[in-house]
């Protein structure tokens, strides 16, 4: 009997994808577009209004930066869930230029366009996990993941 | 393009944002605000946020920008009806929208920004103008 009781621990700490969306950010439209969807999907899988307000503020400027600096790229929004505990993630992918120094654009007031230096630094502290690549010239791949209760 | 209505009443100017801000909204707002300050010569700007349910760095950037540029103009800008959910995301985000007075709804507001008005008539006749500040 034990060792099939750990197998089953071991499963649960497992993240799995329950739904995947695919949205192509392009335009302004498409920005609302998207964060009604990212509300919808929050919605549905009972987020809490706090963290509901702090995903929907994360992917906001995520979204922008993408925009700005990448001319756009695309979202995955996915529904995830390990053990009990449901979660959105979401991954922002463009080919814009890169960051070609991830570590100074993760501190606070550091910013190469003309805004306070906080959408990176910031948004990580909104979210549950935060994972960032970035290769110059080739695009940058950002993802968050908030669970629905913590 | 989508316009957010600015209300004149007396020495005040009133705004209510009943939707969900975008980038351009925003800027624009800045922009007919800070005008209407000048051609109305208004002492006051009391801006109801209790509609908008999500405020990144950039609105907050915009909300900061529009009480810096009221203030040299000679208008107090008071920001009411923030939802707590709002509130608690701007102080994670690093945002304490530091120089925004707030207040807990248009009342208030109207009460604060009165006091304020009246307290820089005051210390502009006893030549303090350093008191300011020290609104409540």
């Amino acid at each position: 009997m034990k060792p099939k009781r750990t197998q089953t621990k071991t499963r649960l700490k497992m993240t799995l994808s329950l739904s995947k969306d695919t949205i192509q950010v392009l335009k302004e439209q498409d920005v609302v577009f998207l964060k009604n969807r990212v509300k919808e999907t929050a919605v549905k899988i009972k987020m809490g209004l706090v963290n509901q307000t702090r995903l929907l503020t994360a992917a906001s400027e995520l979204v922008r930066n993408m925009m700005r600096y990448a001319d756009g790229g695309v979202c995955i929004i996915e529904v995830v869930s390990s053990g009990r505990n449901n979660g959105i993630r979401l991954t922002f992918s463009d080919r814009g230029p890169g960051i070609p120094d991830i570590a100074a654009a993760m501190r606070d007031g550091f910013s190469t366009g003309k805004s306070l230096g906080l959408g990176l630094p910031g948004t990580k502290r909104l979210v549950n996990e935060f994972d960032i690549k970035s290769k110059v010239g080739e695009g940058t791949v950002i993802t968050i993941l908030k669970w629905a209760n913590g | 393009m989508d316009k957010i209505p600015i209300l004149r009443m007396g020495a005040f100017l009133l705004v209510t944002i009943q939707v969900d801000l975008y980038d351009r909204l925003a800027l624009n707002l800045e922009a007919d605000l800070v005008q209407m300050v000048n051609k109305t010569n208004a002492k006051g700007v009391l801006i109801d946020i209790s509609a908008v349910s999500i405020v990144d760095s950039f609105m907050g950037r915009i909300i900061g920008n529009i009480a810096s540029m009221s203030k040299i103009l000679d208008a107090e800008t008071v920001v009411v009806g923030m939802q707590p959910a709002v509130a608690i995301t701007l102080i994670e985000l690093g945002l304490p929208l530091k120089g925004v007075h707030t207040a807990l709804d248009m009342e208030k507001g109207m009460n604060l920004l009165k006091s304020m008005i009246n307290e820089t008539e005051e210390d502009a006749d006893e030549d303090q103008t350093e008191n300011d500040f020290i609104a409540e």
